[in-house]
């Protein structure tokens, strides 16, 4: 590992995907796509719908291979799934036959961490997310919500250093939806362990720029490609309730939304 | 509130049950008595009652009913562990399904009653036949939804336990398995009946003792009664069986909403 690797998290070099259609032809989701996030920083990509976001995202998750290109985390070369990543999809990704502690504690029972320690630990996360009555609930008992902090807890109780989340909230109502951006934030802000690394797929602009360090632009699918990068430099930490309104909020938005416009356009076009 | 509704529910469909039952029987004993059925051909409700109740008082019915369950229970067991164990390894490996798979239909078309001889010939009088024809109808309906549940697994929940840091051993311990298991429960019913159909056809073509001997040795003699009477015994065995299955079901996919 040199000293340039050891300055990012997470990279992708050219990275470009090609999938096989059933009519034999050839769909190119992304093009030459290359990233690079430092080590604690909070990356959103914002993209019009079917622009290969969460392509992105699998890729960088080592659960899609790329067609061309490579993908660096902490300077390694990623040949496999993701060891040092943990995703929180866009889906309920719990397992509706375990009730909340035992689907907290996940992560800790597959790398064999006794229940004695793994439950203290999973009700210590239940405790900081609000849900320590539901411990013996199941999911299917729990509201949209809840689910979503379970899954929080469920990612953070691994300490892995880099967090990929597609769409996370966009199921959610838009009061809860405020409301888990908040306690996302805090969550990454009071990193026990030095702050996770973030990577948030979106296609809401505004959460983007809200919860981001800096937002990334894709263009309009097939052959997606990085067209916008952009720093935000609201302070931290950031009162989302307030934030949407201030000027500078406003500016960014402005500037970022003319750039995507055009690719939500085309992308309705096609 | 809404328990004691739910119960008083329950209450009248239990009542509706009862006289639907008692219904029934009052409406054949009449038109017995009334000359209107023949008895010899459908024999009547309270000679079946007394027929039974001298099974009872006699001992001779219980032989009978622990030889049956006791074959349909090996059957079950036996042809669960195959077809669970062949759906699980079909479906993990999608070329040898796709060989198999036109044998395997070929195999669950035949007609079970057509193998019952050979069965008899291979295994003999004794309970092992009996298990043997359970077997073949309890594995297809164990390998089916075995295969589909394993199949069925959310994309999602695979991903997320590899990202969580799952072996692929885990994966199938933690993903695959119950995720095949709440099919192969939703299947247990259609399985368990099955089960018993295998025991007693296999009883009635060749035996010495179960339910499925006593319906075919009074049909042999023409006693309509005895018939009736073993039908009865086999269909209060499966009601009885069902509700306990039922609450086995409900409680083992208790995670659901």
């Amino acid at each position: 590992m040199d000293v340039t690797d050891s300055m990012t998290a997470l990279e992708l070099e050219s990275v470009s995907k090609h999938f096989d259609t059933p009519d034999g032809s050839s769909y190119c989701a992304l093009e030459d796509v290359s990233l690079a996030v430092p080590p604690g920083a909070f990356i959103s990509i914002v993209g019009p719908s079917g622009c290969g976001k969460s392509t992105l995202l699998n890729i960088a998750a080592g659960l899609v291979m790329p067609s061309s290109g490579r993908v660096r985390v902490h300077g390694e070369s990623l040949g496999g799934v993701n060891r040092r990543a943990t995703y929180m999809f866009q889906q309920d990704a719990l397992l509706p036959w375990k009730n909340v502690r035992e689907n907290v504690a996940l992560g800790l029972t597959l790398c064999g961490v006794g229940r004695g320690e793994r439950y203290a630990r999973a009700d210590d996360w239940l405790a900081r997310v609000g849900l320590a009555q539901f411990a013996t609930h199941y999911p299917s008992q729990l509201s949209g919500g809840m689910r979503k902090r379970v899954a929080m807890a469920q990612n953070w109780i691994i300490d892995r250093s880099v967090l990929l989340m597609d769409e996370p909230f966009s199921a959610l109502d838009v009061h809860t939806r405020h409301r888990m951006e908040s306690e996302l934030l805090a969550l990454w802000e009071q990193g026990d362990t030095g702050r996770k690394t973030i990577v948030f797929v979106t296609h809401d602009l505004e959460e983007a720029i809200a919860l981001a360090d800096e937002v990334v632009v894709l263009s309009a699918g097939p052959a997606s490609r990085v067209i916008a990068r952009h720093q935000v430099t609201l302070d931290r930490p950031r009162d989302l309730f307030e934030l949407r309104t201030s000027t500078h909020f406003v500016e960014l938005y402005r500037s970022l939304w003319a750039v995507l416009r055009d690719e939500v356009l085309k992308s309705q076009r096609s | 509130m809404k328990s004691s509704r739910a119960s008083g529910r329950r209450h009248v469909v239990l009542a509706w049950q009862l006289a639907v039952g008692a219904g029934a029987l009052a409406v054949w004993q009449t038109l017995v008595t009334l000359g209107v059925l023949d008895v010899f051909f459908v024999s009547r409700p309270s000679d079946i009652a007394r027929r039974l109740a001298t099974w009872v008082a006699g001992g001779t019915l219980w032989g009978h009913l622990a030889t049956t369950l006791e074959e349909s229970l090996l059957g079950l067991i036996v042809g669960a562990a195959l077809g669970i164990s062949f759906g699980f390894g079909f479906a993990r490996s999608p070329t040898v399904a796709a060989v198999f798979d036109p044998y395997i239909k070929m195999l669950n078309a035949v007609p079970r009653v057509v193998l019952a001889p050979l069965f008899l010939l291979w295994f003999g009088l004794g309970i092992w036949s009996k298990v043997a024809l359970s077997v073949t109808l309890v594995f297809f309906v164990m390998f089916f939804n075995t295969y589909q549940g394993v199949r069925d697994a959310d994309r999602v929940l695979i991903d997320n336990v590899r990202m969580l840091g799952a072996s692929e051993r885990q994966l199938v311990r933690h993903v695959l398995i119950p995720s095949a298991l709440t099919w192969i429960f939703s299947s247990l019913q259609t399985s368990l009946g099955f089960a018993m159909v295998g025991a007693v056809v296999g009883e009635y073509l060749g035996a010495t003792r179960g339910l499925g001997y006593v319906i075919s040795q009074a049909e042999g003699t023409f006693y309509t009664t005895g018939v009736f009477a073993g039908m009865t015994v086999l269909g209060l065995v499966v009601v009885i069986v069902s509700a306990g299955v039922s609450r086995l079901e409900r409680w083992l996919l208790r995670w659901k909403a």
